[in-house]
């Protein structure tokens, strides 16, 4: 199979390559951002009591759950603008992003929001705490401390999606890497070196997820 | 020349997930397979089996399965084989599936209690015995649900296979978009379609959870 690698084309684009990686991660962190929102308004929807609103929640979370992320994509870029304002493919692409991180993150938050017993409410009350103090250390952190670990692979789930936007022509690291690809034909050193890339991404992401747990729940090495 | 009615649109989309659906289960089983001998090695007491298992799954899911449908269609090439789309995609997912089929398996054998391991040993069973008759039966019952669930994933990944020329529910979607100029209700009956595939499997998961927890 007398093939030579020329991996030189990788680095004679070194900085097209990290254009991508800019964009992706720009991309990944607003949609980290404003899913997390989406996702605390659709956990409240779901644990507010309120059948209708809970309903409409669920129904946006199987929705999105149980279609692949590039109809989704394809449907808000072609199909909403085709009838309706015309979104730029970086504007689709967060969008898209968005609405899909945001379906997961309602169901790990209202799973954190049940993790909580009552009763804990109850034993903070009764050691005097105010309903601040009880919502703060009694509610919010043990309960993102239980959701912690499924929130953050869910991030880094999100992080490697975003190589699907370059469908849409989104200019990320994927989409940079078919660029280099239809110029260079050097079609195996090109997603070699994405698939590097997004491995150490993920990576960087996990450790650096792992080190904030270390410092933000201490507490939960006594438990 | 003639024109396409809605109700066209839509036979064609259904008629066009059965691609989906064959791939999905070429995958499936393949990966089922693949799976399962990654599992056997993760729980394996050879150190370099098991670092090699994980490994993989760690290279897997590592990267987006984007990239690794390109990588197998148009980064194979360097073989000098003709590879067809049919061909990468079935690889690529089985790739995928393998993986994490693996995973969602080893957890549920390693959730069955060190004690049944012991007490089959001390009853002098061989280590395929202790697997085969004690260990996987009370695993195979605790990974029916996440099995299932994972279904739901592996055909959603498939659409990925529209990136390399497979003509799946997807990529016909975009075909038939290209054609009639109606991308707003091609795909949402797309996402439709894909949505009553998905949604039963996710609703048996989650059954199948309930009724064989105790």
């Amino acid at each position: 199979m007398g093939y030579r690698f020329q991996f030189q084309v990788i680095w004679e684009n070194w900085d097209l390559l990290l254009a991508g990686v800019g964009l992706t991660l720009q991309l990944s962190a607003l949609a980290i951002v404003l899913g997390l929102l989406v996702g605390i308004v659709g956990a409240l929807c779901r644990t507010s009591g309120n059948r209708y609103v809970s309903l409409l929640a669920a129904a946006y979370v199987e929705a999105i759950r149980n279609t692949p992320f590039l109809v989704q994509l394809l449907f808000i870029f072609f199909g909403i603008s085709s009838s309706g304002p015309r979104l730029g493919s970086t504007l689709a692409a967060l969008l898209a992003l968005t609405i899909n991180f945001g379906a997961y993150a309602t169901e790990i938050i209202r799973a954190g929001i049940q993790s909580i017993d009552h009763s804990q409410i109850e034993a903070g009350m009764s050691l005097g705490l105010n309903r601040r103090q009880v919502f703060r250390l009694v509610v919010l952190k043990p309960a993102i401390a239980n959701i912690y670990s499924a929130l953050t692979s869910q991030m880094v789930l999100l992080l490697l999606l975003s190589s699907v936007v370059s469908q849409i022509s989104a200019k990320e690291l994927t989409f940079m890497g078919n660029f280099l690809r239809s110029r260079t034909f050097r079609d195996f050193e090109v997603y070699f070196a994405l698939a590097l890339i997004y491995v150490a991404l993920a990576l960087g992401f996990k450790l650096l997820a792992q080190l904030c747990h270390r410092r933000l729940f201490t507490f939960t090495r006594y438990i | 020349m003639r024109d396409f009615s809605h109700l066209d649109i839509v036979f064609a989309l259904l008629w066009a997930a059965r691609w989906t659906l064959l791939l999905s289960s070429i995958a499936f089983v393949c990966g089922g397979l693949a799976g399962f001998l990654l599992m056997l090695m993760r729980i394996s007491p050879f150190r370099f089996l098991k670092y090699l298992s994980w490994g993989y799954l760690e290279i897997v899911q590592g990267t987006p399965l984007l990239i690794q449908f390109l990588l197998a269609f148009f980064g194979l090439s360097i073989l000098g084989i003709d590879i067809s789309p049919w061909m990468s995609a079935t690889l690529a997912l089985t790739t995928f599936t393998s993986a994490i089929l693996g995973d969602i398996w080893r957890g549920a054998v390693e959730s069955i209690p060190t004690g049944q391991w012991e007490a089959s040993k001390a009853l002098s069973m061989t280590y395929f015995q202790q697997l085969g008759l004690v260990i996987l039966p009370q695993a195979l019952k605790r990974s029916i649900a996440p099995t299932v669930g994972f279904l739901a994933q592996v055909i959603k990944g498939t659409s990925l296979a529209s990136a390399i020329g497979f003509v799946e529910l997807a990529r016909s979607a975009t075909n038939i978009t290209n054609v009639t100029f109606e991308p707003f209700f091609v795909y949402f009956v797309t996402a439709v379609v894909y949505f009553g595939i998905c949604f039963p499997i996710s609703i048996a998961s989650r059954q199948l959870e309930k009724s064989l927890t105790y």
